[in-house]
């Protein structure tokens, strides 16, 4: 039932924004957004940080810095609509038989100053952010690859070593800022990629000015100028949209959404299952390293309620597992309802009546405060109470790694497997859940050296059933990813943020 | 004591002024939760991840060493560099107060002449309608806060009517002044009642002046008595509030850089803030410290030739 939902859901917001654009079109027959055309420059509006922003892929962080990374660069592979890897410079992978050995045909491209794109390039690229002196952020992702005894075997072959066999290695290739640049590269003052763009011109904190690469491999892009602005505030970024000053802007809030939805001054562009929206119970202390006292916790979140409070209705339920509508995610376990019956008696049973639980939470997030508001109202008369705390933004990911018991969580898009690597195994860096159990890691182990999709999809199947019945994170819903342009604007996919089709400029167009 | 041995005094005390400041803002810093490391590891906290960070930005130094070392570098001019970026600090300054002079300068421009203009009239007439009036319109707009008339002018002007740009995205502030004109009728609405107040109760004081009367009974002119003799007295307590207000824009308004998008000061600081990026932080903590401390000796300097008498140089 629930993937014809989802689908259901997809196709509508698809039908709704086809309906949007030809209406657009048939008001205005000369802009029109149903057909590309080429030419103009599209000017995006972006949150970013300052003065502190950076050119260097490898550094980048922010969803700004990641847009202008993919506009400038390429990675060997991304992530596709269902938060797969798909090959990108690299045309084709193949493992040996014991999956640790991967050999990569890197496709017929070049960097904007006409070098062509050689192996060697792509090993310089990755050594430097293994660098063991430096903290890139795709480090922990590539961390596996045996770099002394991977090679080029000629200019378009390269010869990765692995460190142990890894079915899923394009996940790496596709990891968040494993971009290729030209080997040798330290200086970004000027970058040089082999994206659909070429660099113009940088002032930090204000604006980044691009042109089309025509000779790009994929195709030259449609506009003919690409300009990143930066605005911080949600409601300037609207501003500037209403007023004319750029034609894109990005991360809007679902009720910017809502009360212009209507208008003909902006298009809503909704990209569904783009980031969870979760609390997440730590397994290895009191009291949630009590089985009973977590199924209540599930049992007890309404939420249809939170979706439509707290995310203004842009989303959809989550089922406590990670990546809805994700390749391998296990669609076939039944949704979790709200039960209060049971909830009480779970928690008689786990002797947890009368207790007060903290409930740390930030605006780190969007959403995340107020999530905790509403669900700490939806556990009342449980027997539970929970009190909300709000801590610092700046630091709350990684306080809330190590400390106290419940805490809010959301996640962007990266595939199951990698959700399941970075966060709930023994060694997992950022395993917020404590959530450590030999027999899962076995799991794991088998998932990523069993070669037969099938079979694979039936270990993450497995995983995912132990996950959702006795797991650590309570996932209520999936927040859609919200982005506004002026009608006019042409080829916004509705691909998951983080994903390859998210803020992909080089399809767009002006109409 | 001389004027300029007093001016000397000041600055000296100011020099400790800033020391001082900027070493309660380091201990402040420090007190925050997370470090630079921490703020940059941001929702991958891995720990393993962020000691790595730590080492590349050299945070796992003693905290007192290395703001002995930024201390020294600051002794010969120079700012540090960004631990985030690694760009040098003086680069976000000189970035960061373009914009902000731009702003704060055009607004003095705007503002002071206006001000001293609207309180002399309202003085003239006291009690008479332009009185009332400019007193009615100034209260009123000193009572609503910077955010809420930037809304409302926004949603009026630059989006219903569309007759001058909503923000400043990406714009250059002195090619496209269009983009100026909201910002500065935001920081000039508050400021005006304080300094146009200031004035009309300064101004009211000299004409009823023992001096003023004698210099009419002298037989002067009495627009010369008004502008030659009431004005300058009258404008001695308005020059402190127009220091405070200089102080206030030149720390970059907050609020207003970030309604309009105009990357000053301001935005640095919040951006730095929340990075934990303390060379940048201490660097706007000189910038602040030491425009404070200039411009408010500048305006005792100012009331001193104004009004000799109102400043006790001791």
């Amino acid at each position: 039932m629930h993937p014809l939902n989802r689908r259901g859901f997809l196709g509508l917001t698809a039908g709704l924004s086809v309906a949007a654009l030809t209406g657009c079109g048939a008001a205005e027959p000369t802009s029109s957004a149903s057909t590309p055309r080429d030419g103009g420059r599209l000017r995006a509006a972006f949150a970013g940080a300052g003065a502190k922003e950076v050119l260097d892929p490898h550094l980048a962080n922010l969803f700004v810095e990641a847009a202008r990374s993919k506009a400038l660069y390429d990675k060997l592979a991304d992530l596709g609509p269902d938060v797969s890897a798909q090959p990108r410079l690299a045309e084709k992978w193949e493992p040996d038989a014991g999956l640790t050995r991967w050999r990569i045909t890197l496709r017929q491209a070049a960097f904007h100053n006409g070098q062509p794109v050689r192996a060697e390039d792509v090993l310089a690229s990755y050594a430097r952010i293994l660098d063991p002196a430096r903290a890139f952020r795709a480090k922990s992702s590539l961390a596996l690859i045996d770099l002394p005894n991977s090679r080029a075997v000629d200019e378009r072959t390269v010869e990765f070593a692995l460190k142990r066999p890894f079915v899923e290695f394009p996940n790496v290739l596709a990891a968040f800022g494993a971009y290729i640049v030209p080997a040798g590269t330290e200086d970004f003052t000027t970058p040089v990629g082999s994206g659909p763009f070429r660099f113009v011109s940088f002032e930090p904190g204000k604006s980044v000015l691009l042109k089309r690469h025509a000779e790009y491999w994929e195709g030259a892009p449609h506009l003919d100028e690409l300009e990143f602005v930066i605005a911080n505030e949600e409601s300037a970024r609207t501003n500037a949209l209403l007023g004319g000053q750029v034609e894109y802007a990005h991360d809007l809030t679902p009720t910017t959404a809502r009360s212009h939805a209507a208008g003909d001054r902006m298009a809503i562009h909704r990209a569904p299952n783009s980031a969870v929206q979760a609390f997440a119970m730590k397994l290895d202390r009191p009291p949630f390293d009590n089985r009973d006292l977590r199924e209540a916790m599930f049992l007890l979140a309404d939420r249809a309620q939170l979706v439509e409070s707290v995310l203004a209705g842009s989303g959809q339920v989550g089922n406590d597992l990670f990546g809805k509508g994700y390749q391998h995610y296990a669609d076939d376990i039944p949704q979790r309802t709200r039960d209060l019956d049971k909830a009480k008696f779970l928690i008689r049973r786990a002797g947890a009546e009368g207790l007060t639980v903290k409930l740390d939470t930030s605006t780190a997030a969007a959403g995340m405060v107020e999530a905790a508001t509403v669900f700490a109202d939806q556990v009342k008369g449980s027997g539970l109470t929970i009190e909300v705390v709000t801590g610092n933004k700046d630091s709350y990911w990684s306080d809330t790694l190590k400390n106290g018991s419940l805490s809010s969580f959301r996640s962007g898009a990266m595939p199951i497997e990698t959700h399941v690597a970075q966060r709930l195994l023994s060694g997992s860096g950022t395993n917020v859940t404590k959530w450590a159990r030999p027999e899962f890691d076995a799991l794991y182990d088998q998932a990523v050296s069993t070669v037969d999709a099938g079979r694979r999809g039936e270990v993450y199947r497995e995983m995912q059933r132990s996950l959702h019945a006795e797991g650590g994170y309570l996932m209520w819903g999936f927040a859609d990813w919200i982005v506004g342009a002026a009608p006019k604007v042409g080829g916004i996919s509705t691909a998951p943020a983080n994903t390859l089709d998210w803020a992909r400029f080089d399809k767009v167009w002006l109409g | 004591m001389s004027l300029r041995r007093y001016a000397a005094r000041r600055l000296a005390i100011g020099l400790v002024q800033v020391l001082a400041v900027v070493t309660a803002v380091f201990l402040l810093v420090q007190a925050l939760p997370g470090d630079a490391a921490v703020a940059l590891a941001g929702d991958n906290p891995d720990p393993q991840r962020i000691a790595q960070i730590r080492a590349a930005m050299g945070l796992d130094r003693p905290p007192l060493e290395r703001f002995g070392d930024w201390l020294g570098g600051l002794a010969r001019g120079d700012f540090g560099v960004s631990l985030i970026s690694g760009r040098p600090v003086a680069e976000f300054l000189h970035d960061g107060l373009g914009p902000t002079l731009v702003l704060a300068v055009l607004a003095l421009v705007l503002l002071v002449p206006l001000a001293v203009l609207l309180g002399v009239l309202a003085a003239l007439r006291e009690g008479g309608p332009v009185d009332r009036v400019v007193t009615t319109v100034t209260v009123g707009l000193h009572s609503i806060p910077e955010f809420a008339l930037a809304v409302v002018l926004i949603a009026l002007f630059g989006v219903q009517l569309r007759w001058l740009p909503p923000t400043a995205v990406g714009a250059d502030l002195l090619g496209q002044p269009a983009v100026l004109v909201l910002p500065l009728v935001v920081l000039v609405a508050r400021p005006l009642c304080s300094i146009s107040r200031l004035v009309r109760a300064g101004m009211i004081d000299a004409l009823a002046s023992d001096y003023v009367r004698h210099a009419r009974r002298l037989g002067i002119g009495v627009t010369r008595v008004r502008f030659a003799h009431a004005l300058p007295t009258a404008l001695a307590p308005a020059v402190q509030q127009v220091a405070r207000t200089t102080d206030w824009l030149l720390g970059g308004v907050i609020v207003v850089e970030a309604v309009f998008v105009v990357p000053g000061l301001g935005t640095i600081l919040v951006d730095a803030v929340a990075g934990r990026d303390l060379p940048v932080v201490q660097g706007l903590a000189v910038v602040f410290a030491v425009t404070t401390v200039v411009v408010n000796l500048v305006a005792d300097l100012l009331v001193f030739r104004l009004a000799p008498r109102s400043v006790a140089i001791a």
